[in-house]
């Protein structure tokens, strides 16, 4: 069984992916990287991560976060972070990237922010 | 009490650690916040030594060992690999390394454990010892 699972959905221009599971070393890390790379490839670049079920994640998990972020911006995107759990917000706190993320609690509140 | 156990160098053995360390520290009484604690350390030292000591060489172990000590709960975790200098690790909360995609492993280590200390070990590779306290 895959350690993490991503589903896509679209909110008019924003493709929101909700994570489930663990981003870890290994394929939790691997599954997301090859999800935004293929939105990326498809002219998707409005993108929304929502960690709210991820109940685990390493520093693997926390660096494709940051390769993810820099892989969209490349590409003349944004990629922001909706409902980090505890442990998520404070790995972020611990790794100062809370200065570099847009995060959000609330879906709508992240939606109107890209416009 | 003291656990030893040999694991080979994959990523597989990073849950495997985990695992065995939810499992000792359990048996010696330790309570799930505590557990939960240690966890995250115990994991990114045995992927430092995987990825970073061994280099995914399978014909290379990772040895880790479990204690319960007066002080608390300590883990030693020995690569045999080339070694190297732990002041040499860029500070990944630098400004200028902020998006860099890797070097936060040790960062969590000293976050999440009380103590830290890596040496070389005189056969060769490098030993991390951490300790949290009870």
């Amino acid at each position: 069984m895959s350690d993490i699972t991503i589903t896509e959905r679209q909110a008019g221009d924003v493709t929101i992916l909700d994570l489930a599971g663990k981003v870890t070393i290994g394929e939790g890390s691997v599954a997301l990287r090859t999800a935004i790379r293929r939105l990326l490839g498809e002219g998707k670049n409005k993108l929304l991560l929502n960690l709210g079920g991820v109940g685990y994640i390493d520093s693997s998990g926390i660096g494709e976060l940051v390769s993810s972020f820099t892989a969209v911006k490349k590409e003349g995107g944004t990629l922001k972070l909706l409902k980090l759990t505890q442990k998520i917000q404070d790995l972020l706190a611990i790794t100062k990237l809370l200065t570099v993320f847009d995060v959000f609690d609330e879906e709508s509140e992240a939606l109107s922010s890209y416009n | 009490m003291i656990r030893e156990i040999q694991l080979p160098s994959r990523i597989e053995s990073v849950d495997q650690a985990a695992v065995e360390a939810d499992d000792f520290a359990k048996s010696c009484g330790f309570g799930d916040d505590f557990v939960s604690a240690i966890d995250l350390a115990i994991r990114e030292s045995v992927a430092n030594a995987v990825k970073h000591g061994n280099k995914f060489d399978e014909s290379k172990s990772v040895d880790v060992t479990f204690a319960d000590s007066d002080e608390g709960f300590e883990v030693t975790v020995r690569d045999h690999g080339a070694g190297f200098d732990v002041d040499e690790i860029p500070d990944p909360t630098n400004p200028e390394n902020l998006l860099k995609a890797n070097g936060r492993g040790i960062l969590f280590m000293n976050s999440f454990m009380d103590e830290v200390s890596w040496s070389n070990h005189s056969d060769g590779g490098m030993v991390v010892k951490m300790l949290k306290k009870k």
